[in-house]
C-alpha cells in the first residue's frame, strides 16, 4: 500500500472523483495550473481540462454562490476556499443558501452535490488570519454537514464520501498535517462514513474526545497518562455535524469521565455542545465534571502561539484532574 | 439618476466603446515623453522619494534572504511597485490616512517608519506596536496615519470610504488613500466601497496596484474587462490609469486626484499598471505559473532605475551618492535586524489584552489558569515562562511603556 501525506491523499481523492464522474468540478483561487497554494489540486487541470478545474476570480462569496448554482443544476462542485479564515465573505451563501436550499423549496431543488474544502487550524505560525478553526459557526447551521479528517487515510475516505454525499459538506483540512501527517493509503476508491465517530483507542478510566489535528495532541497526552497508569479511551469525532452522540455517550457511560479538546476558543466552541448533550444523557454516570481544553477566548496570536494552543501538556493535566476529581 | 436618452432599436453596448488611455511622463531612460510635463518637485522631495524607493528595495531583499535563512517566518516584497506606492504617498498630505493591503511598506518608509520599527514588527518582539500578534509585514502606525494591515483581502476598501466620509464631516480637509491589488478588486467589498463612496461623496482615493498577478492567477483570469479602471464609470467616479512604474506620472495623477477628493468631495479611482517582480510571498514560487522571460521584460522597466536616470539627468544624483546610499542602508538593515532578533517576546499578559478595552473576568481566569500551567512546565513554554519571572516582569512593564510612547 502506498504511503501518502494528507495533501497527496486529498489530491488522489479528487482525482478519483473527477475520473469517475464528469460532473465533478474543482475550482477556487489558484487551484488551476498552480494546483492551489498548498498543491491539493495539482495536475487536475492538466488531466481534466480548464472547464473542470479552474482558477476563479478572488471572491469567496462568488465562488460559493457559483458553486451553489452549479450544484442546483446537477453538477458536483468541489469548491476550495484558500484558508478557512477567508470563508466569511461566503458566510451568507453558505448559511442562508447552501444550508437551506432543500428545505425552503420543499425539496424541489437542492445543492447536495456541493463540497466546500478549506485548509484550517493553527500551529503553523499563521497568526490571526491563517490559523482559525471556524467549525462552531457552521455547526449552528442545520442543513450543513461538517467533516474534519485526522490523517491521510481518513482524508481520502471522508472526502470521497463528502463529494458523493446527498447533502452539502464543509470539509475542513487541518493544514498543519498537510505534509506532516503521512501514512498508508489504498490506491483504490473507498469511503468512510460521515456522521460516525471512531474509537481510536479503547480504555476504561476517561474518554478523551477531539477531531482533526487535535487527535495527534491527544495521542501524546494519552501516552503520558498511560505511563501514570490512567487508561484512556480516545474518540475521533470526525463529523462535527451531524455528530455521533451515541458513540460518545456509550464511551462516557463506560468511563464516567470526558475530556474534550479543540483548537477554537472555549466560549461557543463545539465542546460546549458535546458537554451539554453528554451531561443530559450520562448525568448519573459522571464521576467528574466534563473538561474542555481549548484555545483561549481571544483571537489567534502569533509570537505566543505555543502558550495559546491546547497542547498535549494541557490535555494531560485535564486528564489527570478528571481522574483525580 | 439615470439618463433619459431613448433609442428605438435594441442596441447593446459592451464597454469597448470606452478606451482608457495610460498616463505616462517618464521614459525608461529618464527623459520625458514629448508633451509631458514633470510635476513640480523640489530636489529635496525628489531625493526623499528616491531614498524611500531604494530603502524599500534594500529592506525587501535583505528580509527575504533572512526568511530563506530561517530567521523570519514569512515575508512579502514590494519589489517592482515602489514607484506606484511611494509616488502615491508623496502626493498626499502626511496627515492623510493610508489604508493599505499588505505590499505597501514603501508608503511607511516614505513617512518615516524606521528600520527598527519594521524589524520589531517582523520579529514580533516586545517593541512591536502590534504586540507580536500578527504575521510579519502587518505594520501599522497611528503616528504616521497608516492603518494596521489586516490579511483578509479588500476589507479595507469600504472602510476607507467610511473613514474618508468621517474626515469630510470633521471638516479637516484630509482624505484617505486606499491601496489594493487587482485581485482584491474582485471581492464584493470593492464594489460596495466604490458605490458607497460615490453616493455619499467621500474624499477617498482608491489606488489599485494592477501588478498582473493575484498569487498565481494572472489578471486575464481575474476579469474579462479592460482592467479595473472601467468600473469607475459604473459608479460615476473620476478615474485615471497611470503607468505604475513612472514615479512622475503617479505623483502627478495622485496629486490631482487628491484635489478632486478634498476640494470637491468626490472619490477617485487610480489604476496603476505595474508588475509584481518578486514572488507573492516567501511561501510562493512563481516558476510554476510564469516565465523568466516575462519577468525579465518587466525588470527592464524597473521603476527605481527609471527615477535614478531622471535624477541623474537633473544633476541631482551621481554614482558615488548611489554607492554610499546602498552601503549605508544595507548596514542599517543588518544592524537593526540583529537588534530586533535579540529582543524578548511580548509579555504573557498580551495574550488577553486588547480583546476588549478591558480584560474581562473570563479572560483573566483563563490567563491565571495558563500561568499556573506554565509554572508547572516552564521549560515547555520558554516565551511565556519568561514573563513569570518577577524581575523580567518589571522590565517588561517598563519596555511596554516605552513601546507605547513610540507609537
Amino acid at each position: 500500500m502506498p504511503t501518502m501525506n494528507m495533501l497527496q491523499a486529498i489530491n488522489n481523492a479528487l482525482d478519483i472523483a473527477m475520473a469517475e464522474d464528469d460532473k465533478v468540478l474543482c475550482f477556487g483561487e489558484d487551484v488551476g495550473i498552480f494546483g492551489g497554494v498548498f498543491r491539493a489540486t495539482s495536475h487536475l487541470q492538466e488531466k481534466y481540462g480548464r472547464s473542470r478545474c479552474f482558477n476563479t476570480p478572488l471572491v469567496e462569496q462568488g465562488i460559493i454562490g457559483f458553486a451553489n448554482g452549479l450544484a442546483a443544476q446537477g453538477s458536483v462542485p468541489v469548491a476550495e476556499i484558500q484558508f478557512a479564515d477567508y470563508i466569511f465573505p461566503a458566510f451568507d451563501q453558505i448559511v442562508n443558501e447552501t444550508a437551506k436550499f432543500r428545505y425552503r423549496s420543499g425539496d424541489l431543488f437542492n445543492v447536495g452535490g456541493l463540497t466546500i474544502r478549506a485548509p484550517y487550524g493553527g500551529g503553523i505560525s499563521g497568526g490571526l488570519y491563517h490559523s482559525q478553526s471556524p467549525e462552531a459557526y457552521f455547526a449552528h447551521t442545520p442543513g450543513l454537514k461538517i467533516v474534519v479528517p485526522r490523517n491521510p487515510y481518513q482524508a481520502k475516505g471522508l472526502l470521497l464520501a463528502a463529494i458523493r454525499d446527498p447533502d452539502p459538506v464543509l470539509f475542513f483540512e487541518p493544514k498543519r498535517l498537510y505534509r506532516a501527517s503521512t501514512g498508508e493509503v489504498p490506491e483504490e476508491d473507498y469511503q468512510l462514513p460521515i456522521g460516525e465517530a471512531e474509537v481510536t483507542r479503547e480504555g476504561s478510566d476517561v474518554t478523551v474526545l477531539g477531531w482533526g489535528a487535535q487527535m495527534e495532541v491527544i495521542e501524546r497526552a494519552v501516552e503520558l497518562a498511560e505511563k501514570e497508569g490512567i487508561s484512556c479511551e480516545v474518540i475521533d469525532l470526525r463529523s462535527i455535524l451531524p455528530w455521533d452522540q451515541d458513540s460518545v455517550v456509550e464511551s462516557v457511560l463506560k468511563t464516567g469521565r470526558l475530556v474534550i479538546t479543540h483548537e477554537a476558543p472555549l466560549t461557543g466552541g463545539f465542546a460546549g455542545e458535546v458537554a451539554a448533550t453528554v451531561q443530559e444523557r450520562c448525568f448519573l454516570y459522571l464521576e467528574a465534571p466534563i473538561a474542555r481544553v481549548t484555545g483561549m477566548d481571544t483571537p489567534f496570536p502569533l509570537t505566543l502561539e505555543k502558550e495559546y494552543l491546547a497542547d498535549h501538556l494541557k490535555v494531560f493535566e485535564a486528564i489527570k484532574a478528571s481522574v483525580a476529581f | 439618476m439615470t439618463t433619459t436618452q431613448e433609442i428605438h432599436s435594441p442596441t447593446f453596448l459592451t464597454g469597448d466603446e470606452l478606451s482608457i488611455p495610460t498616463f505616462r511622463l517618464l521614459k525608461q531612460d529618464g527623459t520625458l515623453y514629448d508633451g509631458g510635463e514633470a510635476p513640480e518637485l523640489s530636489r529635496e522631495q525628489a531625493l526623499k522619494i528616491y531614498h524611500s524607493m531604494v530603502a524599500t528595495r534594500v529592506l525587501d531583499e535583505r528580509m527575504m534572504a533572512a526568511q530563506r535563512q530561517g530567521r523570519l517566518s514569512f515575508y512579502m516584497q514590494c519589489t517592482g511597485e515602489e514607484a506606484a506606492v511611494i509616488g502615491a504617498t508623496a502626493a498626499l498630505d502626511d496627515a492623510d490616512m493610508i489604508m493599505a493591503q499588505y505590499r505597501e511598506q514603501g508608503a511607511l518608509v516614505y513617512r518615516g517608519f524606521s528600520y527598527d520599527e519594521f524589524m520589531n514588527q517582523l520579529f514580533g518582539n516586545e517593541l512591536d506596536y502590534g504586540k507580536g500578534r500578527q504575521m510579519p509585514i502587518h505594520y501599522g502606525s497611528r503616528k504616521l496615519h497608516y492603518m494596521t494591515i489586516s490579511s483578509p483581502l479588500a476589507t479595507q476598501i469600504p472602510q476607507a470610504a467610511g473613514y474618508a466620509y468621517g474626515q469630510k464631516l470633521a471638516g479637516d480637509e484630509l482624505c484617505t488613500l486606499c491601496f489594493f491589488g487587482e485581485g482584491a478588486a474582485s471581492e464584493g467589498d470593492f464594489h460596495a466601497a466604490l458605490n458607497m463612496a460615490a453616493v455619499h461623496e467621500a474624499p477617498v482615493i482608491f489606488f489599485c496596484r494592477n501588478n498582473g498577478y493575484a498569487i498565481s492567477t494572472p489578471s486575464i483570469e481575474q476579469f474579462a474587462a479592460d482592467g479595473v479602471a472601467p468600473r469607475a464609470y459604473g459608479y460615476r467616479m473620476h478615474v485615471i490609469r497611470v503607468d505604475g512604474n513612472d514615479i512622475l506620472a503617479v505623483l502627478a495623477a495622485t496629486r490631482k486626484a487628491r484635489r478632486i477628493a478634498v476640494e470637491q468631495n468626490k472619490p477617485v479611482l487610480i489604476e496603476a499598471m505595474s508588475y509584481r517582480l518578486a514572488a507573492h510571498s516567501s511561501s510562493d514560487d512563481p516558476s510554476g505559473y510564469r516565465s523568466k522571460k516575462e519577468e525579465e521584460a518587466w525588470r527592464e522597466k524597473d521603476p527605481i532605475l527609471r527615477m535614478q536616470h531622471w535624477l541623474v539627468g537633473q544633476g541631482w544624483w551621481n554614482d558615488d551618492e548611489e554607492k554610499a546610499l546602498q552601503e549605508s542602508l544595507r548596514r542599517e538593515v543588518l544592524e537593526t535586524m540583529k537588534r530586533a532578533e535579540k529582543r524578548p517576546p511580548p509579555p504573557l499578559d498580551s495574550l488577553v489584552s486588547d480583546v476588549y478595552a478591558d480584560v474581562t473576568p473570563t479572560l483573566q481566569r483563563q490567563l491565571d489558569q495558563l500561568k499556573r500551567h506554565i509554572r508547572q512546565y516552564p521549560e515547555a513554554y520558554p516565551k511565556g515562562a519568561r514573563s513569570l519571572d518577577p524581575d523580567v516582569k518589571a522590565r517588561d512593564d517598563a519596555s511596554d511603556a516605552h513601546a507605547q510612547e513610540g507609537e
